[in-house]
This record gives C-alpha cells, structure tokens and sequence, in this order.
C-alpha cells in the first residue's frame, strides 16, 4: 500500500485536494490551441522534403498558386521578407544559420520547404501535395559514425561537433584508473525519443492591426515565448501577447518556438490574414525536434573494497541539423557522480550535427548519468561479488556527510538518496525476493531486482539567465474571493490547483474561494515555465510569500476598522477574527469592500485595495533525491518483460499535493518504462525516420505500466515553504532501475547490453547467446575515429618555450555550456607578471596572472552565470593563442584564438 | 467537390449540417459542430483521443466519415454530464482518481469508459482494462485511470445515452 503521511500538514498543503483543471478538462470545455479560431482565418501546410540532404535544384508553384482555395505558397525567398532569428532556450542565436524554410538544400527528411496558406487545411494539403521540388540528392550525415567521418552537415563549419567541453586527453585521470583494482567499463547507446505530447504543435497567429501581434500556442511558457518573439522577431514596434490555456503536454519539446511555428509567424505578417497551424502526427514524428541519441563510455575504478577512486567519461550526442540547443549536455557530467563520494571524475563532451531532425528537451535531459552510472554499479557489484544494495551504501553521501560539495565542486546540504534507499527497503525485503528469485529460476521462471539511486537539481533559478524566479499576485477582490494570477504555466502539472493549495493555506481563506490564472503573457509576470521541475519549488514560494502579504494588509486594515489590536486579528477560512470579541468577526468581503470603495475609512498611507504580490527567487539549486526498486520477469522464449512491481521512495521535500506529486512521478515512470523497452525514433541508413505513426513509435499503454508504490520522505529544502521539484525525476530514475531488474533476471545468461530500448530480439539475444538482428536492421556499428576532427589543442605544459609575443590584442572564443562564448582580451606582460582586460557584451573585466615561456595562467571570478572563479591556462604559439579554462561545476572548456593587435 | 447533407442527434440535440464526402467525423464534429472537445491525437487511429459514441459504440472519429455519421445519435465528451452539471460517474471517477494530466487524451477515455458502463450489466474490470489499452495517455502512467477503472467496474451506471 501507498505510505503517504500528509508532510507539514497544513489546512490544504500536503492534502489531497480535487484538482481545479479537471472539470473543464473532463466536460470537452479547455481550450487548447487548435480548439481557437478567428473570423477569416486561414490554414497552413507544409511541403516537405523526402530526403534527408540535397541540394533543391528547381521548385515548380504554378499548379498550386492555381488551386481555389489557396490564399499563397511561400518559399524561403517570400519569407525572408520577415526577419526571424531563431533562438535556444538561452535566448541566444543557433551557432549555425536556422532557416525557416529551407532554402537551397534540404538537411534531414521532413526539412520545410514551402509553406501553402488555403482556406482548410485539406485545400491547403491538396495544394501541398501538387508543388514539385527537384532535389539534387546526396550521402546524409545520419549517425554519430557518420558524423565523425562523414561530409560537413553545414558547409562553412569546421566540422560536425556543434559543441564540445572538456579535455580529450587526461593524464591524471588515466594514471587514477590505472591504479585501481577494479577497472570497469562500458558504452551506454540510448536511442532517438520523440517526446510525443498527445497535443502536437500548434500555433494561431493573428496580426491585429499594425502594431499588434496576437499569439496563442501550444507552448511551456507564454511569457517565455513572448521574451523570445520579441528578440526572434526585432520588432520592437509590435506588443506581442501569447496565450496558452490549455495544453496537452509537452516533455521539454515545446520550450520555444521552431522553425514551423516562426514560419508561420512570418507568413501572418506577410499576408495579414489570421493563420492556425496544427502539426499533424506525421509531422510531429519527422519534423519536431527530438531527443537523447546519445552514446557514452565510462570507465571507472573502484578500490578492492568497492569504492569509488575515479572515473572518466566521454560522451556524445547526436543533435540533428538544427538542434534548439545545439550544447554539449555538460550537465549528464555535473550531476554523474553528485551523489556519490568519488576523489576524482573528469570528462570529454560533444554534440554532433548530422542530417536528422534537430534535438530538443525531453524530461531530464542529462538522465544518461543516472542510466550509465546505476547500471555500472550494478554491473560492478556483480563482479566484485558485492550486493547492489552494499555497494551504493559504500558509496553514496549520506545527511552526515554534510555540508559537502561533490567532485564537481557542487555544494551539498541536504541531499538523501542514501536515507531513500534505506527507507526503500523498509517496504522491499530483498532477501525475501532472493528466495524467490531462487525458487523461481528452478522453475526456468527468471525473475530480476533493479535498484537505483540519484538526485536531481531542481527549482533552478539565477543558474542560468533565464531561469528567474517566479512571481505571484494576488488580491482579494471586492467580493472577498481571491484572485491570482501567476507566472508559473500548466502543461498537465495542475499549477492552477497547487498555487491556489498554498495560497489558500498561508492566507487563510477556504480552497474554493481561490482562482489561479496562468497562461497568458499579458498577465503576471515572467516565467520560463515547466523547465527544470522548477514551478512548485519557485511558484509555490512566490504564492506562500505573496500570501504572507496579504494576509498582514488584511489584518492591519481590519484591526483599525474595527479598532483591534493587530496582533489580536486573525484570517481562517475567509473569516476575520479578533480574539476574545467574537461580536467583531468580519466576512472578508465586508473588508475588502470598505478596502476597495470606502478610501476615507483606510488607516492613514494604506494603500487601498487588497493587492499583493512578490517574485520569489530561491536557492540556484534544491535538490530532490529518490531511491527506486522494481521487480521484473523476462520471459525467455519471447524475451517479454512484465513489470511485478515498482516501488518509489523519494525525498521531494514538503509536499503540496501528495496526488499530483505522484502523478508526475508516476508520468515520468511511463515515460521511463517506454526508453527502456518500446520507443525508438531511428532512421535507415539514407535517413528515412523509420518511426512515423504510433503504429511504429510505440508508446506504454496501460498494459505495460504496472501499479506505482511510494514511499515519501520529506526533508524540507532550504528554499520558502520547503518544496523540492518532482516533474522531471520518473524519467530519470526510471531507467537505470527498469535496467538493472533485466539485467538481474537473465545474468545467468549473460550480460545484457546497454543499448536501448531492450527489445524482445535483443534480450533473446542475450538468452540465446547469438545475434538475432538482421543485417539490414543492424544499428550502425559505432566506427573507431578515423579522421580525427581538429580538436583544439590543449595546453599542456609548456615545453620551456622561446619567449612569445604576447602584448596585444586577442580574441578569443571559449566553448561554454551556454555555446561558444566570444570575447576579447587585451594582454600586457612585464618579466614574469601578466595583466589584461576581457571585454565581451558582459562588460570589461581586469585579471593579473603569471607568465612562464608562452604559457599563461590567470584567474577571474565572474558572478554570471553563477559564482564561479574561472582558471585560465593559455599557451601562445605566433598569432595564436590556445588552451583551457576550468570553470568549477561546469568542468573544463576549451579556449582558442588569434591575435587581432 | 461534393457536398453531403448531414442529420444527427448530437449530444442529445437535433444537427443539421452538410460536409464533402472527404471529411472526417472528427474534423467535422470539432470544426463544423463546435464539439472541440473531440481531440485529435494521431488521426491514425491508435492513440482514441478523438473517441466518440456513434449509435452506441465508442468509435474512433478520426477513422469514420461525417457522412457516415449521418442519421446517427452521436454523443461526444461535452454530452456526458448532466444538464444541471452534475458529472457522469466516469467523469467524477476520473476526477476522484487523479486519472488526468494535461486533460488531452481524456475526452477520449472518458466516452469509451462511459460506453462500457452505461449499461445495466456490470462491466468486469478486465473488460474495462482490455478497452483501456486501445488508448495512449502520455502524461499520467496510468496509475488513476487505473483507479477509476476498478471503481466503475464494481458501479455499473445503468443507463445508456
Ligand atoms: S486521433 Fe483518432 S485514434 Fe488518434
Ligand atoms: S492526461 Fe495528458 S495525455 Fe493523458
């Protein structure tokens, strides 16, 4: 049964209150974005490429510019009229050019090339299906092999690495392994996931009159789309409002806007008619941003006792042509070995481009540490004979261990997955599985346990320059009901149910008198939404201050009205007390009626009205941490997997609303249950998607996802009414703990391989004992580097060098996990002492280091986007300058550049 | 192109319309009737977002023609509740539960459970589980649709719209 104590049990936080979402949700009456429409608006489809790169040689219109019905074909020409620069999440311009439509070659199959505008969309797709475009066809960039050895996917990079941090070569890393006594190590490939919201994409754009831009969109923010449509668009005459209601979902897939949603944008002004988009299946499986396709190798030593000594990574990650965040995903790094005692970890990190559908967010999205690092545990544990129970035991950081900071000098306070894992086993009695376990395989029934523990950083804000705080406003109105409006955003998360939770509860008034509106940028203020499991940490510690607030005007206007002490005033359930003179109980409403339209009863310099608000910004990090268990069978004549049970034991700190908490747990499970054995978004070999309807990408339904047990643990965080944030840990946890269960139940054949999704042909394989994929079906073999591709060198020490040149003027170009980060900086040396300016758009910065030969050393502590002392080591050979800078958290990034003075 | 008339009895009113022959019960039902509470997930049918009542059974909306719907009773997610608002006990099962999310796929769910349960046989809850998995709820695992599950299946509604 569940265990589920109510934690901080107020009047409504911690309980399981009726979701305010669901009755318009359960009649047909939300309003998500294709149920809008306007009078004489108009319908979009694309044309879109067969191939997956070629060059376009000849694009014939006429046949549909004819068609009744269509209102105008675009071709990237047309809408290069309309300036669009599409953005990342961090607001900042793609490191390659991302056309709206294709222009003069396409770069994955389904790449736009030309927007139809008709009256319906089925005119608008008849017309779609009469343009012929001529390709020139040519070899796709599809995998990662063919990325490192393959044709530049952009013509004019210097090669396919989108971006990359780290050092490629570690010497003390390499020498930390050598001495080990147990040396593991493994390559993880996790496959392409299409976040597949039920909702597709969508957009409405209408352009209300000249200076005017009316938005709704199925998004994760409507206030972060509006701050990226203003800066996209460099239309500072237009006020653009974005709303967003309802939406069916997201992952991290509808961040911001893409290519087909700006485009659409474009062809609104363009043409000045009302434009809705609806992104059908197919689309959506081919043309939406993706996720994960990742490959990873890990070594790691261990001492003869199972401890951690040292452990090196390399990762990379296919980012698709035109990646929303074309990064390197330093984070799988930051948070590999976070909550583990290890001396020492360091790590190389690359995202590729490649003739594919670009990458986008899906929950978690550096969840690869957690899959890589639980199952080499296990796979450890095996082979030192130890149990995988002991082995974390030995290993993790425990509340004694701190206050501590992780190998990557991430401060820990209050983290728990050690107390998780003991609580998990309060309700999993492992010996008893055993028996079973035993028992069963006598009866060639192969039962398996997978155990697995993590943290996760959540509630970020100050991090990163768009993860802000969040604000809450509230009032009580006129009629004594209170009214928020938040800058928090609901994709299925039930904001608009655990806001009015904590507002109620602070305030004092009953659950029922509360209304929370969220999705429309004109209202509240800003948010990046459902980004980082962030909004009950952030939005429930705006709604609890805001409260606060509230609350004291209420009761400093109500205790000069009725001639009370303050303190003597108090709000319960929308009701006024005044201790001891129960003759003096006021309704809200009769006080917020005076507040309102009576100014000459306020007491002198009160404000009239009953309004609040506070934009709440919590610690740069609360970590959330979980201890999982599952119990699998695997049948080994069909190498099907039954899920027995599934047991969560996590520490989300106080909790808002045990059932929505559960369910966002329970969400990313599912999601985490179809990774592991059913979704696989791939290509063949000329980059044809092989997964285009839910025929092919195969979803959990009900019969795959088994009943969720939970065990909840409450360790208040640091950060205001002491949530920590639980949207994105399911996804993250999920794998390594479904893994680790097969791998258990057929490790007396043999091991099973960390490839995903762990097919049925694939765990045959491994009972079988022989390869059962068919040669045409053969996922790529991951080819050794052969043309190694230009890294930039690094420093290493410098071989006594002749005295270089310095003096002067340098710009340089420092591959950060934001992107590459240009500046430059001007040096001056005397004898052995260096100083210099950086001057890049942050501002100008002085440094005084050292110079030794060409080598230069200097540090700087910059304050964006964290606190961080930045450790330069440069060595300058001619005009050039090269090397490393260790940034804390973030690890090592790479630094070149030339001299300009 | 052609033009069809189109007579229906849509959540418990007269329809009258007209629609091509091309046009699916879905597109029609949202666009043309104002059920946009009809949801359209794949428009291939195996996600059952767009699952309505045609003359008693639970279709998939997207897979039928709104011509093929003409003379039928069709009921879509707007018709559960009662007039007074009261919710159809699938709909309060599903709310009780915690069965929805994002609230996209549940028109879909909630019109399949109340076809199976609008009867005065009481539906097991495999029966209920085994039409449950012809549809993909993206948000939830499950857990309360799962729930509301075993509870409808122990409360027959008995009656049929
Ligand atoms: S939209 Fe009809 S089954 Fe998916
Ligand atoms: S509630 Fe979102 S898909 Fe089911």
């Amino acid at each position: 049964m569940n265990e589920t104590t109510p934690i901080a049990a107020g009047r409504f936080i911690g309980q399981r209150m009726p979701r305010k979402e669901d009755p318009r949700l359960l009649t047909g009456r939300g309003t998500f974005v294709d149920d809008i429409s306007f009078p004489g608006m108009l319908h979009v489809a694309f044309v879109r490429s067969p191939i997956a790169r070629g060059k376009i040689t000849g694009i014939d219109l006429s046949v549909a510019r004819g068609m009744p019905g269509v209102h105008a074909v675009y071709t990237a020409a047309d809408l290069a009229k309309i300036k669009v620069t599409p953005l990342s999440f961090f607001l900042t311009p793609s490191e390659v050019e991302v056309p709206l439509l294709a222009t003069d070659h396409v770069a994955y199959a389904g790449d736009p090339v030309v927007l139809i505008v008709a009256d319906d969309r089925y005119l608008a797709e008849d017309a779609a299906s009469v343009v012929t475009v001529d390709y020139e066809e040519e070899d796709p960039v599809v995998s990662l092999a063919d990325a490192r050895n393959g044709a530049l996917v952009h013509p004019g990079t210097e090669s396919n690495v989108s971006a990359a941090m780290g050092l490629d070569e570690d010497e003390d890393g390499e020498a930390l392994l050598a001495g080990a006594a147990h040396l593991i190590n493994r390559t993880v490939i996790h496959q392409r996931i299409s976040q597949s919201p039920m909702e597709t994409r969508g957009i409405v754009v209408s352009k209300q009159g000249a200076g005017e831009l009316l938005v709704h969109i199925t998004c994760q923010s409507p206030h972060m789309i509006a701050r990226y449509l203003t800066i996209a668009l460099g239309m500072p005459e237009y006020s653009i409002r974005v709303l967003a209601k309802d939406v069916g979902g997201s992952f991290g897939l509808k961040n911001t806007p893409w290519r087909e949603e700006l485009a659409v944008i474009a062809a609104a002004l363009l043409l000045g008619r009302p434009l809705k988009w609806i992104e059908d299946r197919l689309e959506n499986l081919i043309s939406a941003n993706q996720a994960r396709e990742q490959e990873m190798t890990m070594r790691v030593g261990f001492d003869g006792q199972g401890k951690l000594l040292a452990a090196r990574g390399e990762y990379s990650s296919n980012n698709g042509a035109y990646p929303q965040g074309a990064d390197a995903n330093v984070a799988v790094h930051m948070f590999m070995w976070a909550a583990y005692k290890i001396p020492y970890y360091s790590f190389y990190t690359q995202g590729w481009y490649s003739n594919t559908v670009g990458l986008a967010a899906y929950r978690g999205p550096w969840a690869l540490e957690s899959l890589i690092r639980e199952a080499m545990l296990d796979i450890a544990a095996r082979q030192l004979g130890i149990d995988p129970v002991e082995i974390r035991r030995r290993n993790l950081v425990t509340l004694a261990d701190q206050p501590t900071a992780t190998t990557m000098g991430i401060p820990l306070e209050d983290i728990t997955p050690a107390e998780c894992l003991e609580k998990l086993l309060t309700v999993l009695d492992i010996d008893a599985f055993r028996r079973e376990q035993a028992a069963a395989r006598q009866e060639g029934r192969h039962l398996g346990l997978g155990i697995a523990t993590y943290i996760e950083p959540t509630g970020s804000a100050g991090s990163m320059p768009v993860m802000t705080g969040e604000l809450a406003q509230l009032r009580v109105e006129p009629t004594g009901k209170v009214t928020a409006t938040m800058s928090t955003h609901s994709q299925g998360h039930g904001t608009q149910t655990t806001m009015a939770q904590v507002i109620a509860d602070r305030l004092g008034v009953p659950y029922e008198d509360v209304t929370v509106f969220e999705g429309d940028s004109a209202h509240g203020g800003f948010g990046p939404g459902a980004a980082g499991s962030r909004q009950g940490v952030i939005g429930g510690g705006a709604s609890l201050k805001a409260a606060g607030l509230l609350q004291q005007k209420v009761k400093t206007l109500a205790a000069h009205l009725l001639n009370a002490n303050v303190e003597d005033v108090s709000l319960e359930g929308g009701v006024i007390h005044v201790a001891g003179s129960p003759e003096m109980t006021r309704s809200l409403r009769q006080i917020a009626e005076i507040a309102y339209g009576e100014p000459a009863r306020l007491p002198p310099g009160f404000e009239a009205g009953l309004e609040a608000q506070y934009r709440y910004t919590p610690p740069p990090m609360t970590f959330t941490s979980a201890a999982h268990g599952c119990i699998v069978e695997v049948d080994i004549e069909t190498g099907f997997v039954k899920i027995l049970r599934w047991i969560s034991s996590e520490d989300c700190g106080n909790v808002i609303n045990p059932a929505v908490v559960e369910g966002q747990i329970a969400g990313g499970l599912a999601q985490a249950i179809g990774m592991v054995l059913l979704e696989e978004a791939g290509y063949d070999a000329r980059g044809n998607p092989i997964a285009v309807t839910f025929k092919d990408y195969l979803l959990p339904a009900i019969s795959d996802v088994p009943d969720f047990e939970y065990v909840h643990a409450s360790t208040p965080s640091q950060s205001e009414g002491g949530f920590r944030g639980v949207g994105e840990g399911g996804a993250i946890i999920g794998p390594p703990t479904l893994f680790n269960a097969i791998a258990d139940a057929l490790s007396p054949f043999g091991e099973v391989p960390l490839t995903l999704p762990l097919t049925p042909t694939r765990l045959l394989e491994v009972i079988e004992g022989r390869s059962m994929t068919s040669v045409a079906h053969a996922p790529a073999p991951v080819a050794p580097v052969v043309t190694e591709v230009a890294p930039a060198p690094v420093a290493a020490p410098a071989p006594p060098a002749a005295p270089a040149r310095v003096d002067g003027l340098w710009k340089m170009v420092m591959a950060s996990p934001m992107g590459g980060q240009e500046m430059k900086g001007r040096l001056a040396t005397e004898g052995t002492t260096l100083t210099g300016t950086l001057l890049s758009d942050q501002g100008n910065q002085d440094f005084a280091g050292s110079i030794e030969g060409n080598r230069l050393k200097w540090e700087m502590k910059v304050t964006k986007p964290v606190s961080l002392t930045l450790k330069y080591d440069l060595v300058v050979e001619g005009d050039s300058i090269s090397g490393k800078v260790k940034m804390g958290m973030f690890g090592t990034a790479k630094l070149t550049g030339e001299r300009l003075e | 192109m052609s033009e069809h008339k189109i007579e229906m009895v849509l959540n418990g009113h007269s329809h009258r319309g007209a629609a091509e022959g091309r046009r699916t019960l879905c597109d029609y039902l949202r666009q043309d009737a104002g059920c946009t509470g009809v949801h359209v997930g794949c428009e291939h049918g195996v996600c059952g977002a767009c699952t309505v009542r045609v003359d008693g059974q639970a279709v998939r909306s997207c897979l039928m023609l709104a011509v093929q719907a003409d003379g039928c009773t069709v009921t879509t997610v707007e018709g559960l509740a009662a007039a007074d608002g009261t919710l159809h006990p699938v709909q309060q099962a599903m709310q009780d539960e915690f069965a929805l999310q994002c609230g996209f796929c549940t028109p879909g769910v909630v019109i399949t459970l109340a076809t199976l349960t609008d009867v005065p046989e009481k539906p097991s809850e495999a029966a209920l589980l085994a039409a449950m998995s012809g549809h993909i709820c993206r948000c939830t695992g499950y857990q309360g649709i799962r729930r509301a599950i075993r509870r409808l299946a122990g409360e027959a509604t008995g009656e049929r719209a």
